[in-house]
Formats: structure tokens, sequence, C-alpha cells
């Protein structure tokens, strides 16, 4: 019976709970010689940077013969329910990490550990004060990535329809994208999901703010917002393709794009190495705003354990981690997500790889960066705006009615 | 997840049942009970392990507010009283209530026709009795993806051959309206297979002689399809609808991999519900409060049922 074994697991959680409670957790084995074992659990490594992150491990392991590193990486989509289950069981790893989305929920509930005498210079200021909450310092920032416009030069070329640049506006990729889809031959001018994330980005590109100064109210729904949803939800079936033609399916975008048939695609940086096949041109510019530029930027941070013996240790191999010399060369020769360091010359490997010629973009797009709205509800909230978005975009609602809806259930998100 | 076999599933009619003691004999009583108790150990630590007392455990969580990681705090009957209240409860409800009032119709007429046409001597018998109840033991994973391409709105096999026919196909699973009707769909077309056994039972069960006696006075089919068979078929019928109801009340698996619930929350129903409610929303007190709302829901439509199958079940 399935509603049993959801009490299955439920009860394996609370026995844990109540163990660990108890102090009578999983002891880790006492280090002998004054080692120290590290674990460290990631879902950034997975599916093709595995070998860099060993290759970081190791190179760690050979300046601090006294730390061993335990690395645990578990795919993105099952990372946050094991991550979830660990903490709660009390046999998480020492060190992990967290997207800055998720970070507010376990900075709140007290599984952290206020990270000792850190050295804030070496992080960019915006990233490093990203991982504070309530003016302590929870987590260090361990990785970034942001969102530009993709584009296909051969399709542009084809149409006769001008490249996009970096002074465009809604109003210019629009009028692009129109020319350039033709659904004789299904090639499709524009790819935006409708979804919270393209929402809270399109909203700041339009001068809208999606929380209240102390986040405790949404004002998503106003002009601007309205204006916004209407942007995104009117691509849908015009420009864009819609739910029954496949969009919204796992790798539905990246294989309509490599297939050639997709103009201008807004995705992350990290789509660049899964481009190097394409056999057309193309290239990446700073997504057009309307009244003003804003481009959406993720970032990952490294934590550690509340409950860790190690934390010393922990914090010396998440710092390392972090800034060291030895990372920040590891992930940009691998065109992994960019390090988070302050001294931007260090970057500058990343300008010198061929494909694509744009690379540039990536850091204009930072000097204009939003980063997601975070509470402490985060997946609810994701979640509602992203269905009552859906809502207007399959004509079950207006855009109006569905903003307004997506509020009100947002504030009571706020509220709980 | 594998389907239950049978005897499983008529286990789960009643797993709430403690293992009742064999009364204590005169003499050596309690070495025989001491024996049967040993005997019984094997299956009642797992049942009292992982069912009894994460049940009982699953009463106590609901009456909090808990995340899984920060400590769990007191709120009554708080979670029960927001459920209630939450529209998102109605909606999964509704939902569910939708599923089953279109499964069970359509997996029952379709069973008893399968039924119906294998118990007449036909060639091949046994082959098509085991093909129609393949889908039955074959994980719902690899259905549920079958069925996704199948019904694929872009390039599915479903909508080529509606198209063959002039008639333009519907979204499926990506379109709210049709989403809940795919995954009705493919349930049932699974849960055929189950049916026709128990159905297929329950008619070979049904004396001859009184087919012969009918023949005799002159009835014909229709007259003993409605009079005899499906009469006498009702025990059999019986079991079907308590056991399909169970089991459709706790539909998961097929929309968790077909729809995942969407598109924008259109086919989502009270398991995946909970499931979200747990392991990506973190309210693990609310998500146990809405089980026993689901299990006293399904306790009071098969109390209904046995009260009300002396009305219409006749037993031979």
């Amino acid at each position: 019976m399935r509603l049993l074994k959801f009490a299955a697991i439920g009860l394996t959680a609370a026995l844990a709970l109540t163990a660990c409670g108890q102090g009578s957790a999983t002891k880790e084995a006492a280090a002998p010689d004054g080692k120290a074992t590290v674990r460290y659990m990631n879902f950034s490594s997975n599916d093709g940077h595995e070998k860099d992150l060993t290759a970081i491990v190791n190179a760690f392991q050979a300046a601090n013969p006294d730390i061993t590193v335990q690395v645990e990486t578990v795919p993105y989509a099952d990372y946050f329910t094991k991550l979830q289950t660990a903490v709660a069981g009390g046999t998480a790893a020492d060190a992990f990490e967290l997207n800055y989305e998720n970070f507010v929920t376990y900075a709140t509930n007290g599984s952290l550990a206020e990270l000792q005498n850190v050295d804030s210079s070496v992080y960019k200021k915006t990233l490093y004060d990203a991982f504070n909450s309530g003016g302590k310092q929870y987590g260090v920032p361990e990785s970034f990535s942001n969102v530009v416009l993709f584009y296909n030069k051969t399709l542009f070329k084809q149409a006769g329809v001008a490249e996009p640049t970096a002074d465009w506006t809604w109003k210019e990729e629009q009028a692009a994208a129109a020319k350039l889809t033709n659904k004789a031959t299904k090639t499709w001018g524009d790819y935006q999901p409708v979804s919270y994330n393209e929402f809270y980005k399109v909203l700041a590109q339009n001068g809208g703010e999606f929380l209240n100064a102390d986040r405790t109210e949404a004002t998503f729904n106003s002009p601007q917002g309205v204006e916004a949803a209407e942007f995104l939800v009117g691509k849908v079936g015009r420009t864009m393709p819609t739910e029954a033609d496949g969009a919204g399916t796992p790798d539905f975008d990246s294989k309509l794009f490599k297939s050639g048939k997709l103009a201008m695609w807004h995705t992350g940086i990290w789509m660049f190495s899964a481009l190097d096949d394409a056999k057309f041109d193309w290239d990446v510019v700073v997504e057009p705003g309307n009244t003003k530029k804003a481009s959406a930027m993720f970032a990952n941070g490294l934590v550690v354990n509340a409950a860790s013996k190690n934390a010393a240790a922990a914090q010396k191999w998440i710092t390392y981690l972090s800034s060291s010399d030895e990372t920040t060369k590891t992930r940009l020769a691998s065109s992994w997500e960019l390090p988070p360091v302050a001294d931007e010359s260090k970057l500058k490997a990343y300008l010198d790889q061929p494909k694509p010629a744009n690379r540039e973009a990536v850091f204009t797009a930072l000097e204009e960066p939003i980063l997601p709205p975070v509470i402490e509800r985060q997946q609810e909230m994701q979640d509602a705006v992203t269905q009552e978005l859906g809502s207007a975009a399959a004509g079950r609602k207006t855009v109006a009615k569905a903003l307004a809806d997506a509020q009100s259930k947002v504030n009571g998100l706020l509220k709980k | 997840m594998s389907t239950p076999t049978l005897t499983e599933r008529r286990r789960d009619r009643r797993p709430h049942t403690p293992p009742q003691p064999i009364p204590a004999q005169r003499r050596g009583g309690w070495k025989k009970l001491g024996w049967a108790l040993f005997f019984l150990l094997p299956s009642a630590i797992p049942l009292l392990v992982f069912t009894l007392v994460p049940m009982v455990s699953s009463l106590w969580v609901s009456l909090h507010k808990w995340n899984l990681i920060s400590p769990m705090q007191w709120v009554g009957l708080d979670n029960y009283t927001n459920l209630l209240t939450d529209p998102m409860t109605r909606r999964v409800f509704l939902h569910t209530l939708i599923y089953v009032a279109g499964y069970l119709p359509l997996v029952y007429a379709g069973g008893l026709g399968l039924a119906l046409m294998l118990n007449q001597r036909l060639k091949g018998r046994a082959f098509l009795r085991a093909t129609y109840f393949l889908p039955v033991v074959t994980s719902w994973v690899v259905v549920a993806l079958v069925w996704k391409w199948l019904l694929n709105p872009a390039n599915g096999l479903v909508n080529e051959v509606l198209g063959v026919f002039g008639v333009p196909g519907p979204g499926w699973w990506t379109d709210p309206q049709w989403a809940l009707p795919a995954v009705i769909l493919s349930s049932a077309w699974k849960d055929l297979g189950f049916v026709m056994v128990i159905l297929l039972a329950g008619l070979q069960a049904i004396p001859s002689d009184v087919y012969e006696a009918a023949l005799v006075d002159g009835a014909n089919a229709r007259q003993r399809f409605w009079r005899i068979t499906l009469p006498l078929l009702s025990p059999s019928t019986f079991f079907v609808v308590v056991i399909s109801l169970i089991n459709g009340f706790q539909v998961f698996d097929q929309v968790y991999v077909m729809t995942g619930g969407g598109p924008s929350g259109s086919s989502q129903v009270v398991v995946g519900h909970i499931y979200d409610l747990t392991f990506r929303y973190g309210r693990a007190g609310e998500a146990s409060a809405l089980s026993w709302i689901l299990f006293a829901v399904i306790l009071v439509i098969t109390v209904v049922q046995i009260r009300g199958q002396r009305k219409w079940v006749h037993y031979a």
C-alpha cells in the first residue's frame, strides 16, 4: 500500500531524528594521529565534471596531508530530497553544496555552522554577501553562472534579419522573432520558458519588484508585472513552441536549438560546451531588457554542517574549493561554472576560448544581475508562480487574473 | 514499483488486522501458542516495524509542524483544519475523484468484455489470457513512459493514427483538459488484465446447469447475460470494485511519471500532493495529516460498499 510506504519513510526519518536528539547519531571514527576526514556532498560535478572535482580534491589533499576529503556526488534532481533526509537523519556530510535559492531555508533552520575568520577579500563581494543570513556568514560562494541570449547566426542571415545587439529591447526581439518564425518549416523565433525563473527576470527588466523591501509581501502584481507576464505569455504559440509542440520537456530546447530550428534561445552559459558540435554558426549577446537591463544570475555556495565534528577541516576544504588558484584554473579550463573570485584578471582565461565569439557578454551581463527572489518556502513559491503563468499560457485564465492569484498564493506562503 | 500480485492485493484489504492469536488449548496450550507466535514472527515483525509503527508515528507527526530538519512543533489539529480549508486539497481530491470515476467504469467494462470473450472456446485462448495479463505485471514506470510516448501530441502513435482519419488529436498530457483523461486511459489499459482474471474465475465458477435450465426455458443470450451471468458474477464484481476503488484513490506512479501532476497542476492527485508536501515543500506534518484524511475517505467508502453489498451481491 503506497500510503503505508510514505508512512514508513516518515517513521525512518522520525526515528533518526530522535536518535540524533539523544546524541547517539552515527559517530565518525576518531581520526588517528590528528588526521581528519571531511565528507563533502555536491551536485554540480555530476554528469561531466567529476574528473575536475577529483583533480581539485587531490590538489587539496597534497597541500593538506592531514585532511582526507570523501566526495559524494548526487544528481541535481535528487539532491535536495537526499540532503533534506540526510540532515534530518543526522547523517549529512561535513560540508555540502547549496544553491542560493535553497541557502535561506537551510540557514534559517539552524542546520548550518557559522564560518569563522573568513577572508572575504578573495571573493566577489555581491556573491559573498549572498551567503550571509541575519548578519552571520554561513557559507562561501562556490561558483556562479548567468543567462544570455543565444542566437543562430545562420538563421538570421537566411531571413535577412539584423543580428541582436546589446542595445536591443523586447520590441526588437519580438519583431525579429516574428520574422524568424516559420510554422511551415517548424522553425521558431524564440524560446523562453513561461516559468518562475523567467518571470522574475522579465519583471526586473520592466522595472518591477517581486517582493517588497523587507520581503514580507509580494508586489509583482503591478502594471509592470502584468506587462512583463503578458510579454512572456504572449510568445507562446506565436514566436515560441507550445507545450503540445513539446516545450517544457527535458532537453527540448537544447535539441531544438542544436537542430537549427530555433533562432533565439534564452539560456545559461553552462550550455556552451554542449554546443561545441553545433553545425551552424552561433553567438551570444546580453539579453534584451525593456525599461532596463537585467540578467539572471545563479550562484552556488558551500556550507558546513552544524553537526559536523570536523568543522575546522571542513571550512579549510570549502575555502580551497571556492577560492584556490587550482580550482579557478580547473573551472575555467573545463568551461564549468565560473569561479567567484574577486580578482577578475584571473578570469581572463575564460575569454581565450574560441566559441562563442562574444564571450564578453557573460561579464557584461553580470554588471546588471538579478538574483532569484528567495523566501523560506521557496519551492512552493516557484511552483505556484509557474503554475499560474502556465494557466494563463494555456488560455484558462487571463494574465491579470493569473498574476493576482499567484500574488495571493505567494502572500499566503509568506504569512505562514 | 511493480504491481502487487493478487494475493498481495487481497491482503491489502485489511492491513490493519493484527495477527490473531490461536486460542490456547487446555492441554499444552501455552506451548502451542508459543510455537504459533514463533512461526508468526517472520511476518509479524515486518508488519509491526514497517506498517503499524509508521502508521502510529505518522499520526503523531500529523499533529506537528515539521520540515524534516528543524525540531517538530506541536500544532494540535491545525494541520487538519488548514488542509480542509486549503483550495489545493479540494483540487487534488476532485482530480482523484475524476480519475476514479473515469477509470472504474472503463476498467470494469473492458475487463468484463475480455473475460466474456476469453471464456469462449477460442483458438490460442491461453496465449491471449497471458497477453492481456502482461501489463499487470509490468512496472508502472515502464507502462507510463510507453503511454507518454504513444500519447505524445507532436509525434505519438495515437495522434498519428487519428490524423489518418482526419481527426486532430488532442494535446493529451500537455493539455490541462486532457492530462487526466490520458492518465485514466493508460491506467485502465494496464489494469484490464487484472479485472479480466478475477471475472474470468468468477465466470467459470457459475455452474453450467443454470445455463442449461435457462436454455430449456427458452431464455435468449441477452436474458442469460443479464439474469444469470451478471447476478452470479456479482461477488467477483464486488471484489473488483472494492479493490479498484482503494487502489484508484491511491493513484500515484502513473501521474508522477506521465504528467508530474501538470500541466499547471491540472492532474495532481492526493498521493502526489502528499509526496510534494513532504519532499518538495518540507511540510511533513500536513502531508501526514493528508494521509490520514485520505485513509478516512477510503475507509468510509469501503465500509459503505461492504454495507451496501447485501443489496446487490448474490452469493450462489
